[in-house]
């Protein structure tokens, strides 16, 4: 049986704790809807983008023109897989469910006797996938002194891709995140960016016949870097949003929790002080009698 | 004939202008060019410029770097890499991105240097046109 006094720290303890989960939560709701706001201001380019791409890759596609960054090597032996997750924890399953979704298909791969090569962004998923796969990892980048995902992180990702691929280092480049359905709710997802594929249902462009300023294949093989820099953007805006959701979600949990101990602790905190109360009284009243 | 056409300017990272254009100066990998309205569709890559909107209540000065113009007989819409009011520009920004284009000339294979080298002399061109 704790003390009075254990018991009184407990309950002060928990309710410090209760107020860090409180102003986390707070702020993390504040971080979310800005992270909402720029995946929101991001989405018209991101759309056109996407459009415009697949209506130029069907129509050069087929050629043997088509850049190597649409193609493809021909083959699919070296896999990378891009595993991007936050820079911090208290995020409930967020992480795990990204890094679970990749180390699923890192195993599938290697049982298929395909090479496996790991590039994290992101220090959480790093930390994870260490024990079982340190030794595929390629490289990591560090986001961790970044205050606002810009573009330029994008660009600085998909340039280091495509810097990879090509020096050969791997065929098929599939990156891992989050998308952000609603504040309880995000979807661990795998997206193939290179070689870049693109949504086929952005059909409403492709009855209008354009011309083109230089060639098609000219303009793809402008288009296509950056294509793949929009989709990365993509998904670390996504990314960002999710955390912030999740980490919402986690701390409203935790507080209520909190909550929970506290009643609990402090009904136990008035028996065992009701309890002394008692105890002394029988003494007194005893100690009287006897006399 | 329509007077006036629907014109897009995004950004990756923001959408700079929707509005209802009369005419849009476009700077074109190949050459400047201007989309009025029943302009016959056309895609077209950038190269570092300036972009003027014409509306019905005045013009207005963006720097855009990088990306593509999509026109068609409805309107345009331009997807920059980097897209900012006229005003905004710093010099700072541009003097980086010059020394950045600089380094990339460095590295770039034997048959990619002109391209890069036109990079370099294109963005010094748009600091000049800012008058930076």
């Amino acid at each position: 049986m704790p003390s009075l006094k254990d018991l009184k720290n407990r309950i002060g303890s928990v309710k410090s704790t209760r107020k860090i989960t409180k102003a986390m939560q707070m702020v993390a709701a504040a971080k979310l809807r800005r992270a909402q706001e720029a995946a929101e201001a991001a989405r018209p380019y991101a759309e056109r983008m996407n459009a415009v791409m697949s209506s130029l890759a069907a129509s050069v596609g087929g050629s043997d023109a088509a850049p190597r960054l649409l193609a493809g090597t021909g083959a699919d032996q070296t896999h990378l897989l891009v595993v991007m997750t936050a820079e911090r924890g208290l995020c409930g399953g967020f992480n795990s469910t990204i890094v679970r979704l990749a180390r699923t298909k890192a195993n599938d791969l290697l049982k298929q006797g395909k090479t496996v090569k790991i590039l994290t962004v992101g220090k959480k998923g790093r930390e994870q996938l260490k024990r079982d796969f340190a030794k595929y990892f390629v490289a990591h980048i560090d986001l961790s002194d970044v205050k606002k995902m810009g573009y330029d992180n994008a660009q600085g990702i998909a340039r280091d891709l495509i810097h990879r691929f090509d020096h050969g280092e791997f065929d098929v480049a599939t990156i891992f995140f989050n998308r952000f359905q609603s504040v309880i709710s995000q979807v661990p997802t795998e997206q193939q960016v290179i070689p870049a594929k693109f949504d086929a249902d952005a059909e409403e462009g492709a009855s209008t016949l354009y011309d083109y300023e230089p060639s098609e294949e000219e303009i793809l093989a402008d288009l296509l870097p950056r294509g793949v820099a929009t989709q990365v953007f993509t998904a670390l805006l996504e990314n960002a949003a999710s955390e912030q959701g999740a980490r919402m979600t986690a701390m409203d949990n935790a507080t209520r929790n909190a909550g929970d101990m506290i009643d609990r602790l402090t009904i136990e905190y008035n028996r065992s002080r009701q309890a002394a109360i008692t105890k002394e009284l029988i003494e007194i009243i005893s100690g009287a009698e006897a006399l | 004939m329509a007077d006036t056409m629907q014109f897009d300017l995004v950004s990756p990272e923001r959408r700079l202008a929707s509005v209802q254009a009369r005419e849009v100066r476009i700077p074109g990998a190949d050459g400047d060019l201007t989309a009025m309205p029943d302009h016959s569709p056309l895609i077209t890559t950038l190269r570092p410029g300036i972009l003027t909107v014409v509306t019905a209540e005045g013009m207005n000065d963006y720097a855009v770097i990088g990306g593509f113009a999509e026109i068609s007989a409805a309107g345009a819409s331009v997807l920059a890499e980097r897209a900012m009011p006229k005003a905004e520009v710093k010099a700072s920004d541009m003097d980086a991105l010059i020394a950045d284009a600089t380094a990339e000339v460095a590295e770039a294979p034997a048959e990619g240097k002109d391209a890069a080298n036109k990079l370099v002399a294109d963005l010094q061109a748009l600091k000049a046109a800012l008058g930076l």
